[in-house]
């Protein structure tokens, strides 16, 4: 199947990343933070963790584009026998 | 404490229901005939089906029932984890995958049906799917209250919208849908709840910190206080422990459950089937730190230190019935209200409503944004659950009971229009279920303990089956029965402790035994159905004539040749990575001790 899954967490998990880095730019110093997260400013630093994690996975996808199917798994190749 | 979600919170969410139906969208190609449907094409990757074997069972009951688990009895909670599903997934995968992946069954019951006979599947198959749609209402109905209560969102809206959403894509993308956002869904819960332990350990002061508040030392060891009933939270000395959770219950789970080994079976070669629960261990190691700790962090801190001050009052918005909330309740573990408003007491002491102790930590520590992602995290768990159960239901509905007794020669689109169909009016009923959770929240604890009864004897009629050859399709179907009422019987004649007859227990006239514990008293049951089941399978299997052992080739231990390994890498083989998860099980039991 030509479908890679983890494009799709990579892209979700990059723009869930810019978004919030980009809001916890915006409220620097806000109340909110004293409020709930100890003082830090977690917006921003998760953030980041969570585009680093969003580009390794798209890193992986395009890797994987790359690379011939490897062996080693032997594969039964049946999925064409359909019961009923 | 209710939170304002602001336009970013809930902008994160909208990204992450467009991207749950994308993944459906594209995925509706790829669905040709019923296999695609039901099994994704038997070719999903070993590492997928893994995380989806984890994520499908990773519903609302586990990420919040963990949490108010961990509030109520602290660390002993990883029993459930790590002396019950992990070495349960492990046995799966090494020691049962085999039959299952190697006998094409395309559903549990339908192993049942090749192993034993028709009368042994139907049994499953009916108990299964009426089970399927109820629990997925239950959960639904959790969720909806929850978000009600939480972020005073409608309850309709709120369960009609994420109902709609898990039709859609699992309607489009079948299975394969199903289990790629599974894994999205995975990856989203465990990065929703690493900053929620990260801040909440921060503040305790780390594990030593957490370990001095809560000032009771059986809560912070696993093993310590389990030599009996009476020195430990939950009431269960060690033996119940393991018979009852770990060797009944959690194995009569992961093993005979066809929500998560549907997954399995989806996998793309038998090794990678094999390895699928077992990758699936890796990260259920790890879970009790995601959501347990949360839940023993709840209840020993404060609900906000606004600049320096405790800030209760101005956190909680305007009227009085909000602002005495935490009145009575412990940490930020609001107690429970009556449909009155009024706070439940038993005792004169108000019960605590531990259910919303995991939510009141996302609202305690996320700033608004970071909330976004925990409520993302949430409505994920409570989703992947939902679409375990509606996948499930529409496999066996459509193979098990609608080719099997209603339409036994149609044409393979049909079978697949019928599991569309299926899936439709699966969630249809689970809504129903909710709304009757809703109104009548009796009725559906009575359905659910009668799927106890059910499920108890499962284990060991599928144990029986698999390794010894000489069990019958008689002995399965009665012992299996025999189990149930076992478990019935024993649920009715005894009680827990400070508890009423009714649903409960006990009603059954006179009280033979009481419990310490509602846990203890289930793990006893479980322990009872599967002697029950075991015993009784056994003895009738002995009076009735097997069937030739041609017949059971592949379905059975001793007749089945040992999966081929040769050509694998060390880290391909299942047996080699269960020895690892192994190792590191026995270290974190030793840590926690």
């Amino acid at each position: 199947m030509g479908f890679d899954i983890r494009m799709p967490i990579g892209m979700l998990f990059s723009l869930f990343g810019i978004l919030l880095i980009g809001y916890g730019a915006a409220t620097r110093g806000s109340e909110m933070y004293a409020e709930h997260s100890l003082g830090v400013n977690m917006n921003l630093w998760w953030g980041v963790v969570l585009l680093a994690f969003g580009l390794v996975m798209l890193a992986l996808t395009r890797l994987r584009r790359k690379q011939v199917p490897a062996p080693g798994d032997q594969k039964r190749g049946d999925t064409d026998i359909h019961h009923g | 404490m209710r939170p304002e979600p602001h336009l970013i919170d809930y902008a994160i969410i909208l990204l992450y229901f467009a991207f749950v139906l994308g993944i459906g969208f594209v995925l509706k190609k790829y669905m040709k005939t019923s296999t695609d449907f039901f099994l994704s094409g038997r070719s999903i990757p070993a590492w997928i089906a893994g995380l989806a074997f984890l994520s499908a069972n990773l519903g609302a009951q586990e990420v919040i029932g963990m949490g108010a688990s961990g509030a109520k009895y602290g660390i002993s909670t990883s029993h459930f984890y790590w002396i019950g599903a992990v070495p349960a997934m492990l046995f799966v995968g090494i020691f049962m995958m085999p039959f299952y992946y190697g006998s094409r069954a395309r559903s549990v019951p339908e192993y049942l049906k090749l192993r034993f006979d028709e009368k042994t599947r139907g049994f499953n198959a009916i108990s299964f799917a009426v089970m399927t749609v109820f629990s997925s209402g239950v959960s639904m109905y959790a969720m909806g209250k929850l978000l009600q209560l939480l972020l005073g969102w409608n309850f309709t809206a709120a369960i009609l919208i994420s109902a709609l959403i898990v039709l859609a894509y699992t309607f489009l993308g079948g299975l394969t849908s199903a289990i790629y956002n599974e894994v999205l869904q995975f990856f989203l819960i465990v990065m929703g709840f690493i900053p929620l332990v990260y801040l909440g350990l921060r503040d305790v002061g780390g594990w030593d910190g957490l370990k001095v508040r809560i000032a009771n030392d059986a809560m912070v060891h696993s093993w310590k206080y389990m030599g009996h009933s009476s020195a430990n939270p939950m009431g269960v000395e060690w033996f119940g422990m393991l018979m009852g959770l770990a060797f009944v219950l959690s194995f009569g789970y992961w093993c005979t459950d066809f929500l998560v080994v549907q997954r399995a079976m989806a996998a793309d070669s038998m090794t990678a089937a094999r390895r699928t629960p077992v990758i699936a261990a890796f990260p259920k190691m790890i879970f009790p730190f995601l959501v347990i700790l949360p839940g023993m962090i709840a209840g020993v801190v404060t609900s906000s230190k606004m600049h320096g001050v405790d800030a209760k009052e101005s956190v909680v918005a305007g009227t009085a019935a909000q602002s005495s909330f935490f009145t009575g309740g412990k940490g930020i573990i609001p107690p429970k209200y009556d449909a009155a408003g009024k706070p439940v007491l038993v005792g004169g002491k108000p019960v605590l409503d531990y259910d919303l102790a995991t939510p009141m930590m996302l609202v305690r520590y996320f700033p608004s944004g970071l909330l976004g992602l925990g409520l993302c995290a949430l409505i994920a768990s409570f989703m992947s659950g939902m679409a375990g159960n509606t996948t499930a239901f529409n496999t066996v509905w459509t193979y098990d009971i609608y080719q099997s007794y209603i339409n036994k020669t149609a044409s393979d689109q049909h079978y697949l229009w019928m599991g569309r169909a299926s899936t439709i009016f699966g969630l249809a009923i689970s809504l129903m279920a909710a709304y009757v959770a809703k109104e009548f929240n009796n009725i559906l604890d009575v359905l659910q303990l009668v799927f106890a009864f059910v499920n108890a004897p499962l284990f060991a009629t599928f144990m029986l089956g698999m390794f010894w050859k000489r069990t019958t399709g008689h002995g399965a179907f009665w012992g299996l029965l025999g189990g149930t009422v076992a478990a019935a019987a024993h649920y009715g004649l005894t009680l827990p402790a400070g508890a009423v007859a009714g649903v409960k227990g006990g009603y059954l006239g006179p009280i033979l035994h009481v419990y310490p514990s509602e846990m203890a008293q289930n793990f006893w049951t479980a322990i009872f159905a599967w002697v029950g089941c075991f015993t009784l399978t056994v003895v009738i299997s002995l009076l009735t004539t097997p069937r030739p052992e041609q017949e059971l080739k592949g379905l059975v231990y001793s007749l089945t040749a040992k999966p081929e390994e040769g050509g694998l890498k060390w880290y391909q083989k299942p047996a080699t990575l269960a020895l690892i998860v192994v190792v590191l099980l026995v270290g974190l039991n030793l840590v926690f001790w």
